[in-house]
């Protein structure tokens, strides 16, 4: 397999042809923040956190392939300003609070916020009017929580082949939508797999009547169901 | 068909002619000013004269100077005496008797009828490259297109040069695309054309969604062979035999015109299969958009077209490679596509004749606002702006005074009455913080608000953001919302800040051009007119002053 040496962040790195950069990276031991990003999901480049610097032009690394001879910056001083106010912008675009969330403490969200050091919003809040689907008898959606990552999109798209949920709408009124608009619970596509739940980042889709604690977004189960699918290799 | 048979067309349509013929232009603008009831009154004031025969009424499409609509146009033979060839303006239905008598050369006052001068400087100053036909063939008769020489260069690229030879003759023209980023059009078609063989695909993106621009509208509505013949050259040259002409909805006229001329080309051999008895293919099908600005960024624009949400994808790949279902594509925009029969006809070496060293031929523009004379205007690449707006447009109305023009739309930006010299061309205008764009002029006077027209452009981005990036999504209403609090003077110097910090952002971070480019609005007129912004500040200066135009003075 071919092999390309690029820099990174000032270091010289090999990464295997075909890779992304956000892999080398996180090969290599750095860290790139993502959202939108999840691993065995086709990546859509939408969040706009993984933005690295490439030969000083700003790539996602989740979609950008490694090449050779590539100077790949992570960590400066703008993009980490460009990430702080991405997180900032979600903040403020929907009605996200932690204290009264089932994801609080299990939330991709909320741990940028911590690790970029958003600690409070220079942004007025927009306060949308934001809906509650408890439709579904075993799970729910609370768009107040959705920042439009498309992973619940892709995960049942992709791996479940259900393609319940799309996007509808345009700029700040897009919503996430099952069928054609209609109620989670009436949704005929929809297997009740709860993979959209697992790949939630935040608190957006969540188990009815479980507690803050027992909410946690599945990741493992998901990963290896995903390797199980693309690399016949399945963990018990 | 082969090229006996289009040249016997021609030259039958051009014996056809009549002693006088009659032009009523049907494009958009006139049809909205009540063109339609003028063309119903011709035709039944002609027939009660028994002139049906010797004077024909013809439906066009653009004369251009459309703030006169609707327009009539009168042309005599030379073999015949008077009348004088005319122009007239503003005409109404009740006004074609007099029409007619003047035809008919009976003693007629002219009065009542508002002539136009053609040879004044609205006219004379325009350089008609890709318009060249416009107003003057029909555009729901193939045939008057033919008779003015639609489909020679096709025959050209199939029969006389190979399909190398014309991406060659492409490049070297200097042609760069008309749909706003004026990347070469020879190197996007020698990118396709490299490709493997297999199936690829040509796209006409006619699109136009910017608010102002109708250059492209105007186009297809007046001379939709053009792009047809446009679009098949390119198809030859880069080895495709499927095209799309994406038009959004709102363009009924364009759309019925574009399918008639597609079925009376299919008719006649110059679509479809073995055209004009060779080996190539091309079939062309219409596309018609639901109106979202973003569908004309090209990667949406194939979503689209594959029935997808029109939501852009990251570039690269870019279309060239992987396009329509995965196949080399290649998209162009109406007016380049439109430049390239000439091309083929004239050459390579007349084309860069016009224009400026990098950028070549004309540039049609849709010239409105504090205007006196507004409409469709064609100039070669490099005149300065100040002629666009006093000459060809006739200054600013009684009273007013030009601040500023802005081109680009929303991905354009604000250029001050002062430094209105500079030529339009590619390099100077982005130097100024605008772009080109593609074709979109908004004269603006002392009236106009600065902070105004920058809320009003970014609101537009803000409705027209398709929700897939945060900085786009998300920061357009923020910077909205702060244009809106600085606007209504509820603002303090640190929400300009803030502004400036999202500009920042939303500029570099976004995915796609719609997002890249809605900052520009703003940073234009922060960079011209910042006083007009800082002017509205609740502190330090106290009250804000009460009228913006009265400051700006
Ligand atoms: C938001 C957005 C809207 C666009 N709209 C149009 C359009 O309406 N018409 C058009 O020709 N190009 C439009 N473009 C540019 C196209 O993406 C593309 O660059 C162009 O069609 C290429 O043609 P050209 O090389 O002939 O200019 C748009 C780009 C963006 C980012
Ligand atoms: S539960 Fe499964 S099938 Fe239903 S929407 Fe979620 S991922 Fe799709
Ligand atoms: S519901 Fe969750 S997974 Fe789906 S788009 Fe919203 S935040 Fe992302
Ligand atoms: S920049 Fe705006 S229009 Fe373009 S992908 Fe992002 S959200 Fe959509
Ligand atoms: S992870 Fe790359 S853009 Fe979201």
């Amino acid at each position: 397999m071919a092999v390309k040496t690029l820099s990174l962040d000032g270091q010289l790195i090999s990464a295997r042809d075909g890779q992304t950069l956000l892999e080398a990276a996180r090969e290599s031991g750095v860290s790139i923040p993502t959202l939108c990003h999840l691993d065995g999901l086709d990546p859509v480049g939408a969040c706009r956190l993984c933005l690295v610097e490439v030969n000083g032009r700003l790539m996602p690394s989740c979609l950008t392939r490694v090449a050779e001879e590539m100077e790949v910056w992570t960590q400066t001083e703008r993009l980490q300003r460009y990430r702080k106010q991405i997180v900032e912008l979600l903040f403020a675009e929907r009605n996200h609070i932690c204290s009264v969330c089932v994801a609080n403490g299990n939330c991709e969200l909320q741990d940028l916020a911590m690790r970029l050091g958003v600690d409070h919003l220079r942004y007025a809040p927009q306060e949308p009017q934001c809906e509650v689907d408890l439709s579904h008898e075993r799970y729910g959606l609370d768009h107040n929580r959705c920042v439009l990552c498309t992973r619940c999109v892709r995960v049942c798209d992709e791996i479940e082949g259900a393609h319940t949920w799309d996007v509808a709408g345009r700029g700040t009124n897009c919503r996430v939508i099952t069928d054609l608009h209609q109620p989670w619970g009436s949704a005929s596509t929809c297997t009740s797999c709860g993979k959209c739940v697992m790949a939630c980042p935040t608190g957006a889709l969540f188990h009815r009547g479980a507690s803050v604690s027992e909410n946690v977004h599945d990741r493992e189960t998901l990963h290896a169901l995903i390797l199980a699918r693309e690399e016949k290799q399945w963990l018990v | 068909m082969d090229l006996e048979d289009l040249i016997a067309l021609a030259e039958a349509e051009q014996r056809d002619r009549a002693e006088i013929e009659v032009r009523v232009c049907t494009a958009a603008g006139c049809l909205s000013s009540g063109s339609r009831p003028v063309v119903s009154a011709l035709e039944r004031a002609l027939a009660d004269r028994g002139l049906t025969p010797r004077v024909r009424l013809r439906e066009v499409g653009c004369m251009r100077l459309c703030c006169e609509g609707p327009l009539v146009a009168m042309d005599v033979l030379e073999t015949v005496s008077s009348p004088e060839p005319s122009l007239y303006g503003k005409v109404t239905a009740g006004q074609a008797s007099v029409l007619v008598d003047v035809i008919d050369n009976k003693q007629a006052t002219t009065e009542g009828l508002q002539p136009i001068d053609s040879n004044g400087p609205f006219f004379s100053r325009q350089r008609s490259v890709v318009l060249e036909h416009c107003g003057l063939v029909e555009p729901e008769r193939i045939e008057s297109s033919i008779a003015l020489g639609a489909y020679r260069s096709l025959h050209r690229a199939l029969h006389d040069l190979n399909p190398a030879e014309v991406v060659e003759l492409v490049t070297r023209s200097g042609l760069r695309g008309r749909g706003g980023a004026g990347y070469p059009t020879g190197l996007k078609w020698a990118t396709v054309a490299k490709m493997p063989p297999g199936q690829k695909y040509v796209v006409c993106n006619a699109d136009e969604g910017d608010p102002g621009a109708f250059m492209d509208r105007s186009i297809l509505e007046s001379d939709p062979h053009r792009v047809l013949e446009g679009m098949a050259i390119a198809a030859h040259a880069i080895g495709a035999d499927q095209g799309y002409i994406y038009v959004r909805g709102e363009y009924p006229i364009a759309i019925s015109r574009l399918d008639t001329a597609i079925r009376q080309s299919k008719r006649l051999g110059l679509l479809g299969s073995a055209i004009f008895d060779s080996t190539f293919n091309f079939r062309v099908d219409l596309r018609i958009g639901a109106g979202a600005f973003v569908c004309g960024e090209e990667t949406a624009l194939i979503h689209s077209i594959e029935g997808l949400r029109g939501t852009p994808r990251p570039r690269p790949p870019y279309p060239a490679e992987s396009g329509l279902w995965g196949h080399p594509t290649l998209i162009n925009n109406v007016e380049t596509y439109a430049n390239i029969p000439v091309i083929l006809r004239e050459g390579a070496d007349w084309f860069t004749q016009i224009g400026t060293e990098h950028s070549k031929g004309t540039k049609v523009f849709a010239l409105a606002g504090k205007i006196r004379r507004a409409g469709i205007v064609e100039v070669p690449m490099g005149v300065p702006l100040r002629d666009i707006v006093d000459q060809i447009g006739g200054g600013p109305p009684e009273g007013s005074t030009v601040k500023a023009v802005q081109t680009g739309g929303p991905s354009g930006g604000c250029i001050p009455a002062e430094l209105l010299d500079t030529p339009v061309d590619y390099e100077s205008l982005k130097a100024l913080g605008s772009i080109m764009g593609s074709g979109g002029m908004v004269v603006m006077d002392q009236d106009d608000d600065m902070v105004g027209v920058a809320r009003y452009f970014m609101k537009f981005c803000m409705d027209e953001s398709c929700g897939k990036c945060v900085p786009c999504r998300a920061g357009t209403v923020q910077m909205y919302r702060l244009l809106d609090r600085i606007e209504c003077g509820d603002a303090t110097n640190d929400d300009l800040v803030l502004l400036e910090e999202l500009c920042d952002l939303v500029q570099h971070a976004s995915l796609c051009g719609l997002g890249q480019s809605a900052p520009n609005p703003v940073l234009s007129t922060l960079r011209f007119f910042r006083h007009e912004y800082e002017s509205r500040f609740v502190e330090p200066t106290g009250p804000r002053s009460s009228s913006v135009s009265s400051e700006a003075r």
